[in-house]
């Protein structure tokens, strides 16, 4: 698959990143060799194959229940608060940029 | 103190004999870091107020004649894509560069239990995304081997810093080889466990269902007390495993007489340097002459695994990687005039080149129309990975191969090329798709004196057996 120019501006819009003219120009010839090469996969025959997105979705799991009920390893029912307290708050602020104390501050969020 | 010669109970032993004292051994690293970081760069941070802190703590015990923990007065490293409390941690990146995070990853916080002295944070790959140690935001590893020459990646700082005795251990991550093959490439013994063996609480995060932590050592049996110490499930990670956590270290001595070891012809093809084919060959020899049988396997899917890596992971990352943002931590760029002038300018300005090239190629892979192709694709080709495996492990207890197709290659020469760069990862990224224990061990050199290593890959949550092949062969050579 090509990838045009377009589609890098599309992708980093995606992504939230404001590249420069020069970054755009060596991502599109990156972008095209990577996939180039990862297009081999496709001459794999995968009907039928499963996907896999979770080693581990095969231990800890219990095949003998549904719905939710099968990850029940990774939940704890004893404990009402959450597993421990949650951050305090001034902790919580204590690596922000720019807060007011009670807030993160930002740049205004809707553009007129 | 000959630093050269410790080891983690020979240092526990000393401490607890009061033959040293924790503060001084971890005065006597400081020492060596003063003297032989600045042409390594292995250290980003050094915690010295925590090391010695805690330092003073076990020599407390050791005066009242009280046992030590396992890793009593022991100094390690911590690579710093683990959050340390308190103290600076920037996962190799800029956009965390003054990121003082309040909490502590888990695996750091029971070697600290265990009375680990944590010595400072060690350098990477920016978000752990490299196989050198070039993409770091700070500045790039020496090989201690070779100063020329990589010392690997992510976990360069890791491995250089054991290397060359400016941490008795040390914790690194690996997603895609970033254990094993730095350890390979600086001498060092280098374990990835299963995946959700160890805790990934606190670990930030590249890709979630391939990141494991685990330790690099001087030893395969330093190796085994530090993965006893970090093992077991953990409330904070429900990808950690409720599997009992064996005692590794009383396993080392197991006989491997008759275990079966499987060669995958795939990983002894053309791209292989002969000097590595050499070194790797011999040490076959050396484990089928300890009355293993050696058994030849065959992994089919092995050349589809870094296209399939390079998806997945980079997949992954890109969502994992939305966080930076520049609202609640890190860097903010302070020009931008909108909300979301300040999340592109804060993400661009922020993440190199290397990260912005994964996080481009995980997105258009996840992106409407592409995802079925790629994400999905990818995704199925990793079960027949797993099934590879599956089968190959009815046959053998564990399977041996290289850890690298070379040894340590000079700085700047993959830089340009991204993909020359993945290629690298040929060798380890299977088993971190397949979830798959794996350890590398030095097993030679090659005519200009770099590092070799011998990469033994086990089954899921086998890493007695790993651990037992990899003493045997250490013993042995």
């Amino acid at each position: 698959m090509k990838v045009t120019e377009k589609d890098v501006s599309y992708v980093a819009d995606l992504a939230n990143l404001e590249l420069t003219q020069d970054e755009r120009r060596l991502l599109l010839r990156d972008l095209n060799s990577i996939l180039d090469y990862v297009d081999r996969l496709s001459q794999l025959d995968t009907t039928d194959v499963p996907p896999m997105a979770q080693v581990s979705d095969r231990y800890g799991v219990d095949q003998s229940r549904t719905g939710s009920a099968r990850f029940a390893y990774a939940s704890r029912e004893d404990i009402l608060e959450g597993l421990r307290k949650s951050l305090p708050h001034e902790v919580a602020l204590q690596n922000a940029p720019d807060t007011d104390g009670t807030f993160f501050k930002v740049p205004k969020v809707i553009e007129r | 103190m000959d630093l050269k010669e410790l080891t983690i109970e020979a240092a526990r032993a000393a401490v607890q004999a009061r033959r040293t004292t924790a503060t001084s051994l971890a005065e006597a690293f400081y020492a060596k870091i003063e003297k032989t970081d600045p042409e390594i760069g292995a250290y980003l941070t050094l915690s010295k107020d925590r090391a010695l802190e805690q330092a003073a703590r076990m020599d407390s015990l050791a005066a009242k004649g009280e046992e030590l923990p396992p890793l009593g007065g022991v100094p390690i490293g911590i690579k710093d894509v683990m959050v340390t409390r308190g103290v600076r941690t920037t996962a190799g990146s800029k956009i965390l560069g003054n990121y003082i995070p309040p909490d502590d990853c888990t695996a750091v916080a029971r070697l600290e239990a265990a009375g680990a002295v944590v010595l400072g944070k060690l350098n990477c790959d920016e978000f752990a995304m490299g196989s050198s140690n070039e993409n770091s935001a700070w500045r790039p590893v020496h090989n201690p081997r070779d100063l020329s020459r990589v010392p690997g990646g992510s976990s360069g700082g890791s491995a250089a810093a054991v290397a060359a005795d400016m941490a008795l251990a040390a914790l690194g991550s690996d997603t895609g080889g970033s254990i094993r093959q730095p350890a390979s490439f600086c001498g060092v013994v280098g374990l990835m466990p299963t995946y959700g063996r160890v805790s990934r609480y606190g670990l930030i995060a590249f890709a979630s269902s391939l990141d494991r932590i685990g330790p690099l050592t001087k030893t395969v049996r330093d190796a085994a007390i530090v993965l006893r110490a970090i093992a077991g499930r953990d409330p904070m990670d429900a990808t950690s495993a409720e599997v009992p956590v064996p005692d590794y270290v009383a396993e080392l001595e197991k006989p491997v007489r008759e275990l079966k070891l499987g060669v995958a012809k795939e990983y002894f093809g053309e791209g292989l340097d002969s000097e590595v084919r050499k070194s790797v060959e011999a040490a076959i020899q050396r484990l089928a002459g300890s009355g293993c049988e050696i058994v030849p396997v065959s992994l089919p899917h092995t050349e589809y695994a870094i296209p399939t890596y390079y998806i997945v992971a980079t997949a992954e990352a890109s969502s994992n990687l939305a966080r930076f943002d520049g609202v609640r931590y890190g860097y903010r760029a302070r020009d931008a005039r909108t909300l979301s002038e300040m999340y592109r300018r804060s993400r661009n300005h922020g993440f190199g080149a290397e990260v912005k090239r994964r996080i481009m190629l995980g997105t258009y892979a996840l992106s409407a129309g592409y995802y079925n192709a790629y994400y999905l694709k990818a995704q199925r080709v990793r079960t027949l990975l797993v099934r590879d495996f599956e089968e190959a492990f009815k046959k053998v207890d564990a399977i041996l191969t290289p850890t690298s197709p070379t040894a340590a290659f000079k700085l700047g020469e993959k830089v340009d090329d991204p993909l020359s760069m993945y290629l690298a990862d040929i060798f380890t990224v299977t088993a971190d798709l397949a979830g798959i224990p794996g350890i590398s061990v030095p097993c030679g050199e090659t005519k200009e004196n770099l590092p070799v290593g011998l990469q033994i890959l086990g089954k899921h949550f086998d890493e007695a057996t790993i651990l037992r092949v990899a003493h045997a062969y250490e013993q042995a050579a």
